[in-house]
């Protein structure tokens, strides 16, 4: 598989480790009311999906930044590749 | 029909006009007491042990493609019952003694052959780490043999034992371990249950449950409505799919593909199964003469039964750096199956928070030598409503809980496992 990197161009996932789905950026927040619930369903729980899935990419090999990448997981076909920290950016996470 | 010795020289004696098929082809009834989606080892052997033991017979397995073509015919066919903790070692020593009588009890040839396994050990600390690990299964009943560098070089002598890297140091071996015919664990399974009057029927697509007031009433299938007094589904890889219908949208689960790889046919060379202890490499030899193997997940979520070159690479790697003579023997299949991995490595038998809705999922990677355990103690849980008493740690809720059966000791990651 070839992940186009926003940055670097086109390189192989070898270079990369994978870490699942991009809703890992989103942390609970360890303080609210509901916190055990909420970071039991973070940790632990998947939707798992048939098809479009956005998950987290870490370029390890090569400028060490984490990506979203968009990938079909039922052909393998990689849609896009964004930089997770815009990603993140863009929810409102500060830093 | 029975099948015996007796049974194939009288068939061969007149012709071979004798036989019958081995199960029938039913068209679904209306409704069911207990309904199976998934007509794999799991689900086959739930049914047989539904009927067998537990007297149900308004039984049906609903299988969408055809029986036996998941990853029942997908693994490597290693049975073992190497397991650590108290969660798994019991229900894992369960299923080697189910193995060891299959044949006899559902009268088919399964060809379950007890050629032992070797776990080897690269350092002074893995050595340590599988002397409690045979301690541990000594404890429920099970055997191991801690071996060191020269009992190791006494079975496998053609082994890279002076490799500068990861030298073998010993191994523990479990003698009762061994390889089965996978695909006759499927017919087995299936003619055994059939016999017994539960409908396997296939070309039958779940695509849907129908659940009224928190109840599941039963299943809408590519072939019509079909209610059920319970529903069970074993669907492995498509867990997420599946579930996602009966409104389960998030499991501790997710599907990873998983290769495995056959050369072609050698002389007899290996005793047993073999598993590298410094990279992630297992082999065994097909009785055609096949070496059958197989190593780590790709390691990305995927529905494709089919992984990437890369991980091709590795495994041939660890193969090598084991036994460096496989080198000049050539690849002659490799293909992939999905694997429903878990959070924690361990699998899931339980009730679901729908009445009358049942899972049994998380096989990771190591579904097939559980076949004839887990369709015992799903049945178990279908027919009683209670988990059977090795299968009592693998609930649904655990990681809510803070009970995790983290064999691997490698935390929630699932495509670490």
């Amino acid at each position: 598989m070839l992940i186009p990197h926003p940055l670097l161009g086109p390189r192989d996932a070898q270079e990369f480790t994978y870490l699942g789905d991009a809703s890992l950026i989103d942390r609970p927040d360890w303080q609210g009311e509901d916190a055990a619930a909420a970071f039991h369903d973070y940790l632990y729980q998947r939707d798992n999906p048939a098809g479009l899935h956005r998950e987290l990419w870490f370029h390890e090999q090569g400028d060490r930044s984490w990506l979203v990448v968009t990938r079909n997981t039922l052909t393998h076909e990689i849609m896009g590749a964004e930089l997770a920290r815009d990603v993140a950016r863009a929810r409102g996470r500060g830093k | 029909m029975g099948y015996s010795g007796f049974r194939v020289i009288k068939e061969a004696l007149t012709g071979h006009k004798g036989w019958e098929r081995a199960w029938r082809d039913p068209d679904p009834q209306p409704a069911y007491d207990i309904v199976i989606v998934g007509g794999g080892g799991h689900g086959l052997a739930t049914a047989y042990y539904l009927a067998r033991i537990f007297g149900k017979s308004r039984v049906a397995v609903l299988e969408k493609g055809w029986i036996g073509g998941g990853n029942v015919g997908r693994n490597t066919t290693i049975i073992r019952s190497n397991y650590l903790l108290p969660g798994n070692e019991p229900f894992y020593e369960f299923s080697l003694k189910l193995w060891e009588n299959l044949e006899q009890d559902f009268n088919f040839n399964a060809m379950v052959s007890q050629r032992s396994i070797l776990n080897l050990a690269h350092t002074d600390a893995q050595r340590d780490a599988y002397r409690r690990r045979g301690n541990a299964m000594r404890l429920h009943g099970a055997d191991s043999v801690l071996l060191d560098k020269e009992g190791v070089r006494r079975v496998a002598p053609f082994l890279n034992f002076d490799s500068a890297r990861f030298p073998i140091k010993g191994g523990l071996m479990q003698p009762r371990g061994g390889t089965v015919r996978h695909d006759a664990v499927a017919w087995g399974y299936a003619r055994g249950a059939d016999r017994r009057g539960v409908d396997i029927i296939q070309n039958c697509e779940v695509t849907g449950f129908r659940i009224e007031g928190g109840k599941c009433l039963g299943v809408e299938t590519s072939r019509g409505f079909i209610g059920a007094g319970k529903v069970g589904v074993a669907v492995a890889g498509s867990t997420g799919r599946v579930m996602a219908q009966a409104g389960m949208h998030r499991l501790p689960i997710e599907s990873h593909v998983l290769q495995a790889f056959v050369s072609e046919g050698l002389k007899p060379l290996l005793p047993g199964v073999i598993t590298y202890g410094a990279g992630h490499f297992y082999v065994s030899q097909s009785d055609k003469g096949g070496l059958v193997f197989g190593g780590d997940i790709d390691g990305y979520n995927s529905y494709a039964q089919r992984g990437n070159l890369p991980v091709v690479e590795d495994v041939c790697e660890g193969g090598m750096s084991l036994m460096p003579m496989i080198g000049r023997a050539r690849l002659l299949r490799m293909w992939g199956g999905i694997m429903d991995m878990s959070m924690d490595g361990s699998p899931i038998i339980d009730r679901t928070p729908t009445e009358g809705l049942y899972l049994n999922a998380g096989w990771c990677y190591g579904g097939f030598k559980a076949t004839p355990a887990s369709g015992w103690a799903f049945a178990h849980l279908l027919a009683t409503d209670t988990p059977h008493e090795t299968a009592t740690a693998y609930r649904l809720d655990r990681f809510a809980r803070g009970y995790m059966i983290d064999e691997k000791g490698v935390g929630a990651q699932p495509n670490l496992h």
